[in-house]
């Protein structure tokens, strides 16, 4: 089983490698949209050390939800995601592999990018630190609850924005915890809680959030 | 078979049964929320005392602590049909979980509303970004995700699954509302209303709150009964007894 597993995991990243692509122009949109906070709002330093946290979250949250498209709806096209609940694998174990393989090629580019915007941002090196780390435990946190949207709505002509709208109750209180961490840190108050709410966010979703998908999928599939 | 014989009204849960009976109870229902409203704004507008804070702008909330509630516990009661539709396949749930979705979304704007026109004069503010006025709007958004999320697909059966696991995943900003204005210190005032310790205002306001929320409760019941019949009669078209409903 494990040596399935990894075939699975090593098939996600060659696709990748074949299609890079894909990735880049949801990086490419990433950076852009954290371009566009300073420029539609205003460039003063103070202003932006602001609203840095929120930006950059705010951006990795579209980002996220862009790339979700990708993970579900080109395997449901050829048939490949009716093989893989076939196969005789765990579907939630299945699905945590295909999650964490999507999250390191879709996620971790986010969490590895943030030191230069916050570089563009003007944040100190001790805010930087906090901000990649929030986004190091958060990204995975918006991967593993955005699958469950992306595996409701897979392969529908219309969805257009259905997918945040779902995902947007799911998403506030990690966006708020993300942010509070960063914007905390500032104004030097400890972050453990934040941190520490976080991380079992992260722990309940990486546990409950592949039956979910699991569900949502069966469902999607008939 | 033998569970209906042992609970009677199960038979409601075959839409031919249920139909009849909710074209007799639509009526009924309706007459008492007219009624209740009547008497509780009554009450609430001439008899219930000025508030020595407020003055008399404090009204409103006979309309916005009434929306309130039934926007929380409707999404409870669609989250409990989604429950019954997608464990036990029981169509009629889920077309009541479909009636009550647009009812429920409409309290939850009229609660957002009445409060922006309650936090003006009150609080100087028509909006702030408290944990109950976002988990509030985020509950709107739970109902129009769960609507929208059912007419995207074109499946029908599909979409009410879909759709109710959605609620069910949802179901969970419930309790964050109601328990908002205790972990977080916010600008929405506390509750001033509980089972256990009675209530913190006068005898009439209670009763005006009360009424109107009864009112509230026997509209809903009238309005999401209805909505489930003509849900009903456009599920059912083939069905005789639906046809012949339909064509008169």
């Amino acid at each position: 089983m494990h040596k399935m597993l990894w075939k699975l995991f090593s098939r996600d990243m060659t696709l990748f490698m074949h299609r890079k692509q894909d990735v880049v122009t949801v990086l490419g949109f990433f950076l852009i949209a954290v371009a566009l906070f300073p420029l539609g709002i205003s460039s003063d330093p103070e202003l932006l050390k602001t609203i840095a946290p929120g930006a950059v979250w705010i951006a990795a949250l579209f980002s996220t939800v862009l790339a979700l498209d990708r993970l579900f709806s080109e395997d449901l096209d050829d048939g490949t995601l009716e093989q893989q609940m076939l196969m005789p694998v765990p579907i939630a174990l299945l699905l945590l592999v295909r999650l964490i393989a999507h999250w390191v090629i879709t996620g971790l580019p986010l969490v590895l990018l943030a030191p230069l915007i916050g570089l563009q941002f003007g944040l100190s090196f001790d805010e930087i630190v906090i901000l990649t780390l929030s986004l190091l435990i958060g990204t995975p946190i918006l991967v593993l609850l955005g699958a469950i949207g992306a595996a409701l709505t897979v392969g529908l002509k219309s969805s257009g924005g259905l997918v945040t709208l779902l995902l947007l109750p799911l998403y506030v209180p990690i966006l708020i915890l993300g942010t509070s961490a960063v914007s905390s840190s500032m104004h030097g108050v400890d972050v453990t809680a934040h941190f520490s709410l976080m991380g079992a966010a992260l722990l309940v979703s990486l546990v409950l959030s592949p039956f979910a998908v699991a569900t949502a999928l069966k469902i999607t599939l008939d | 078979m033998s569970a209906a014989r042992r609970i009677p009204w199960m038979k409601y849960a075959s839409a031919s049964n249920f139909y009849p009976l909710a074209n007799r109870l639509v009526p009924l229902f309706m007459g008492l929320a007219i009624i209740l409203a009547v008497i509780g704004l009554y009450i609430g507008f001439f008899v219930a005392p000025e508030d020595y804070q407020q003055g008399n702008s404090y009204r409103i909330m006979f309309l916005h602590v009434p929306a309130a509630w039934m926007s929380m516990f409707i999404y409870l009661l669609l989250a409990m049909y989604a429950i019954i539709s997608l464990v036990w396949r029981v169509k009629m749930a889920d077309i009541m979980a479909y009636s009550l979705a647009p009812t429920g979304a409409m309290f939850t704007f009229i609660a957002l509303l009445t409060g922006a026109l309650w936090g003006r004069p009150t609080w100087g503010t028509y909006w702030i970004w408290d944990a109950r006025l976002t988990s509030e709007l985020l509950l709107l958004f739970l109902y129009l995700g769960y609507m929208g999320l059912y007419s995207a697909i074109p499946d029908r059966q599909r979409a009410s699954r879909a759709a109710s696991f959605l609620a069910i995943v949802g179901v969970v900003n419930v309790p964050i509302i109601y328990f908002s204005v205790i972990w977080w210190n916010t600008l929405h005032q506390g509750s001033s209303f509980s089972v256990s310790e009675g209530a913190s205002m006068t005898s009439d306001m209670l009763s005006a709150l009360l009424l109107m929320a009864l009112a509230c409760w026997a509209y809903t019941i009238a309005v999401v009964l209805r909505r489930a019949q003509a849900v009903i009669l456009e599920r059912k078209k083939v069905a005789l007894w639906a046809s012949q409903i339909s064509k008169k």
